[in-house]
């Protein structure tokens, strides 16, 4: 998806930094094999875009313009939680979901052409203001879980998978809101998805609220 | 042997001792893993100095070595140590994060590529960046 909208902006002296939240060795390899980018993907183990940016979950997007100012804080980067409709046993879903989960993504996608085109003036881009607005929240606790998580990433590199258990979950408890963490801690299936009975317990446990917090962008569901 | 994870990557230190709430330092190797060094206005990075408190500065510095916990706690900023005291975490403070986000200067990162190759944010000045994160998970 970013490849062919790299390619389509490039002209327009854009480029995407896709940055793989993971931290076990090897695991983005096989993803960036297939779809053989031709811009930059970077390895996160540690999280630090997490800490930086205030990031919670995959995908979210920042925009940064020319000057190295944050033009749009991190957000749902076109996604939708359109998958929390679906069948859990076919994976199907929901004629109306799936056409809504589109549309979040085209809105997304146009909009970022927009910003590549028109820079500044293009009304998706925040001004100081807006922009500040929608700066996600870094609390103490925050800052608590992300020193955790680094240190329970550390350890499991070392070995100490049993310490390491423990800083994650303290890690998410400080930080409820990540996702990052949370699944970094919890176990993958054969495909490599995080589709298991925990994640989907967790995910019903957010009830009404939203499992990527609403964008605020024209069109946008 | 303790290992100091700072913002500046991994710090073995052979001489620092961690025990209970303490992490004590000598001086130099304080230096080199966080950037503070003991001036007459107190332990001191930049523009930040924290003033030793009068008629306890030995509950920070003592004998040729600080107390990076306690530091730290002073300075507001995240910490975490492994049950030996053998790791710590020098994070950082909600505070800080908070006020350099507001700032709306994107910070400055250096990260790996899948061949080792170091990338940083701010190689890509003058261009317009999407940041975008994802996940094999």
């Amino acid at each position: 998806m970013w490849q062919a909208l790299y390619e389509e902006l490039a002209e327009h002296d854009f480029v995407v930094l896709a940055v793989a939240m993971d931290s076990r060795e090897g695991d983005a390899q096989p993803w960036i094999d297939a779809a053989r980018p031709t811009y930059p993907t970077l390895i996160d183990r540690d999280h630090r875009l997490a800490e930086l940016y205030g990031i919670v979950n995959v995908p979210q997007a920042v925009w940064i313009d020319e000057a190295g100012r944050i033009v749009r804080p991190a957000e749902a980067a076109g996604a939708y939680e359109g998958f929390r409709k679906m069948n859990r046993a076919t994976r199907e879903m929901p004629e109306d979901v799936a056409r809504t989960t589109a549309q979040a993504r085209t809105t997304y996608l146009d909009a970022i052409r927009d910003w590549a085109r028109n820079g500044a003036r293009s009304r998706h881009a925040f001004g100081p203001g807006q922009a500040r607005a929608h700066v996600p929240p870094l609390t103490e606790d925050i800052a608590q879980a992300q020193a955790c998580f680094r240190l329970g990433q550390f350890l499991t590199r070392h070995g100490q998978a049993a310490e390491s258990q423990r800083f994650m979950k303290e890690a998410s408890r400080l930080h409820p809101d990540s996702w990052c963490i949370w699944r970094q801690g919890a176990g993958v299936n054969e495909m490599g998805f995080a589709a298991q009975p925990d994640f989907w317990e967790r995910v019903d446990g957010l009830g009404a609220k939203r499992y990527y917090a609403p964008v605020d962008m024209e069109g946008m569901p | 042997m303790v290992t100091l994870l700072t913002e500046s990557g991994e710090h073995a230190v052979p001489a620092a001792q961690g025990g209970g709430d303490a992490l004590w330092c000598p001086l130099r190797d304080a230096e080199t893993a966080t950037g503070f060094v003991v001036k007459p206005q107190g332990l001191c990075k930049d523009e930040i100095c924290v003033p030793l408190p009068a008629g306890r500065e030995r509950e920070l510095v003592a004998d040729g070595r600080v107390n990076l916990a306690a530091l730290w706690r002073r300075l507001g900023r995240a910490v975490a140590h492994s049950e030996r005291g053998d790791v710590w975490v020098l994070g950082e403070s909600g505070q800080d994060r908070a006020a350099a986000l507001a700032s709306l200067e994107a910070p400055d990162f250096a990260l790996p590529d899948p061949a080792g190759r170091v990338h940083r944010l701010s190689d890509y000045r003058g261009k317009k960046v999407l940041l975008v994160t994802w996940a094999s998970w």
